[in-house]
């Protein structure tokens, strides 16, 4: 039985197709600004490049902000079911989920059975959220890609104490003209993240073992200042970005023998 | 999706709470005085006196539910006010400097009185009333109850009653009536109880009632107790809930969840909150806001009405400490058999927002249901994110509906 898993974020479009049990194939894009119009097209560029048929796919999930705008889905899921869900099929033993995406961060905390049992969101505002590093990149003229690798390099982070997004791009402005290097004005911005994020993920009682999810786990220099803040290691998966489309497709395969 | 049903009250008390506003707005013609008050404030010794008490509270709670607190909050950031005040003072101070809002502007007062059982927020805003009608103002002191009613608060307080009464004899110019006061009283407590027994029809399954309805059905209980109009009102109401209940008859038409509510309503959001959980067949069953105005029921009796009212204005639920408020919404997910507990985070009102997060630990911990959180401000409804709050409620339900029952 082949199923789907589609997740829609605020800048990412992610789909995930499953056979027996196993992901037999993953694809990001970009969402632009139609949900509806990405999912389809990840989902079939998807299907093409695995040389499969919608007909073949018995049961398809939806996720994400843009969950709602795919028609050809089965059932539309939370992302906080589904990270919750991904994560615990990529490992079983992981206890408590922080998923830093586009724009919004979350923690959870599941059972052994991958059941979430608690969450928290972070309220409206940018910070502590892969928004906010896209506009410190942009003002550092870095690539997003290099952001996360060029921090680990600092020994001595600057300091970026505004919460606001707005705020904290004229305090790296200034940063930047005082001269303080580049790498160390991104460890402070990824330190800055990481305060925003341990704050939120504490409320909750996050612990060991703990998996990072989202886009923002590929940011090495975040994962790192998040293990430092919160003291406990933060485990990350290659899969990391797509454990939400993960997650739709595991549900989609339940639902789809319940059905 | 099944709508739910109407009703039928809801029409008796549009009827009432217009003819009530009619009054107070011609009370200049009929030569009746008029109060301003804070809506936990002892208002029986006003209505003692045959003075129209006005609610600049119930008046927020209006604009917020008519949209017109997002645009009124913004006037009054216009001449200053911080955008962190409490929405129901930003958008009440906007109304009366413009005389807007959905009904123009609230009466001129002749007094105020305001009382700090229920923040510290409302001395200020009452301070700023008094200079711009230039009318005296009489503020009720009431020191937060963390544990207990102790000697020197009741003296204290009880010696403010005394001194309500003689600020209230010198505004009216005329002598106060302890008899009639009495009866006051009396009416009140019933007002109390029908009110009680109306939220506890909820108990039912399917509840015959959400909080969403209590919200509005709550006006009376805060405007006009000491009213006969409250007594008989709340009587009709519970009858029509009790027939509810024999008939089986749900607010929500296939309850299956049963949530608590935490916090000030969202009044601009009422109706699309009130589907958003009915179409997850959840039904707010119980909720900490319309029990605020029954809770004191404990500590007054009619016999020395005036001196154990002192105790039950003091001992309002946002003058207690966190453990109290935790103890008090256990015991109501108990008694209402709640299955899920969802808080309002609300900007606006620091006493009831502040300690939230600790209150959930302990209700997670004590009565072992998930608790879930949700921000805006009541009434201004800038500060509302619909696809967030839509996601959490949304991933909330998943996890309830996940858990076997
Ligand atoms: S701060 Fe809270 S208690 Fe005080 S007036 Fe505003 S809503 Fe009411």
């Amino acid at each position: 039985m082949h199923t789907a898993g589609i997740d829609i974020g605020s800048i990412t479009a992610k789909a995930v197709i499953m056979a027996e049990g196993r992901v037999i194939g993953t694809k990001i894009i970009f969402t632009g600004y139609n949900a509806g119009n990405a999912g389809r097209r990840v989902y079939d560029e998807l299907l093409r490049e695995l040389g499969l048929d919608a007909s073949q796919i018995s049961c398809t999930i939806s996720t994400g902000y843009g969950r709602n705008s795919i028609d050809f889905a089965n059932k539309a899921i939370t992302e906080i079911i589904c990270h919750g869900t991904g994560a615990h099929f990529i490992n079983p033993d992981v206890r408590s989920i922080i998923d830093v995406g586009g724009q919004d961060s979350k923690a959870l905390i599941v059972d052994e059975k991958g059941q979430v049992k608690d969450f928290v969101m972070n309220d409206k505002c940018a910070a502590g959220t892969g928004r906010f590093l896209e506009v410190m990149a942009r003002a550092l003229e870095v690539d997003l890609y290099d952001f996360g690798q060029l921090s680990l390099d600092s020994r001595k982070p600057s300091k970026i104490s505004s919460i606001c997004t707005v705020f904290a791009e004229s305090e790296v402005i200034s940063l930047i003209s005082k001269g303080e290097k580049r790498e160390d004005i991104i460890a402070g911005i990824h330190e800055s993240v990481a305060a925003r994020v341990s704050a939120l993920a504490s409320r909750i009682g996050v612990r060991s073992p703990l998996m990072m999810t989202g886009g923002v786990a590929k940011n090495a220099g975040v994962a790192a200042a998040l293990e430092k803040k919160l003291g406990i290691p933060v485990e990350i998966f290659p899969a990391a970005q797509v454990a939400g489309a993960i997650g739709a497709a595991v549900i989609a395969r339940r639902f789809g023998s319940d059905r | 999706m099944a709508e739910s049903p109407k009703i039928k009250m809801d029409e008796k008390m549009k009827e009432i709470m217009t003819g009530y506003y009619i009054e107070a707005k011609t009370a200049s013609e009929t030569g009746k005085k008029v109060a301003w008050i804070t809506s936990g404030g002892p208002v029986e010794p006003l209505i003692a006196m045959d003075v129209i008490p006005v609610y600049p509270e119930n008046h927020g709670a209006m604009i917020g539910a008519s949209k017109m607190g997002g645009d009124l909050c913004e006037r009054a950031e216009a001449m200053g006010y911080s955008g962190d005040l409490c929405s129901y003072a930003r958008s009440d101070i906007a109304s009366a400097v413009i005389e807007g809002g959905p009904i123009g502007g609230l009466p001129k007062p002749d007094m105020l009185v305001a009382c700090n059982n229920i923040c510290g927020t409302v001395m200020k805003w009452y301070e700023v009333l008094a200079r711009f009608y230039n009318v005296p103002l009489f503020i009720f002191d009431t020191p937060m109850c963390h544990t207990e009613y102790r000697e020197e608060s009741k003296r204290y307080v009880k010696r403010q009653v005394l001194e309500y009464i003689a600020f209230l004899e010198t505004v009216c110019k005329k002598k106060f009536d302890y008899d009639v006061m009495a009866e006051v009283g009396r009416r009140s407590i019933q007002a109390q109880q029908l009110w009680q027994a109306v939220l506890d029809t909820a108990m039912a399954r399917p509840s015959p009632m959400t909080a969403f309805d209590g919200f509005y059905h709550l006006a009376l209980i805060v405007t006009l107790r000491g009213t006969q109009i409250a007594v008989e009102y709340y009587k009709d109401l519970l009858k029509e809930m009790e027939e509810r209940v024999s008939r089986g008859t749900g607010a929500v038409p296939n309850e299956k969840y049963r949530l608590m509510w935490d916090n000030l309503p969202i009044w601009y959001r009422l109706k699309w909150l009130s589907r958003k959980f009915a179409a997850h067949n959840a039904c707010l069953v119980a909720d900490t806001y319309n029990t605020a105005w029954c809770r004191s029921l404990r500590y007054i009796h009619s016999e020395d009405f005036l001196d154990s009212m002192a105790e039950g204005y003091t001992r309002m639920y946002l003058n207690i400490g966190i453990d109290q408020m935790a103890d008090t919404i256990i015991e109501m997910v108990q008694k209402y058999k709640a299955d899920g507990l969802v808080m309002h985070s609300n900007r606006s009102c620091k006493p009831y927002s502040f300690g939230q997060f600790d209150i959930a630990r302990m209700v997670r911990e004590r009565a072992g249901i998930p608790c879930l959180m949700i921000e805006s401000h009541m009434v201004d409804e800038r500060s509302f994110s619909e696809s967030q709050t839509e996601t959490r409620i949304d991933a909330f339900m998943e996890m309830i509906s996940s858990t076997p029952h």
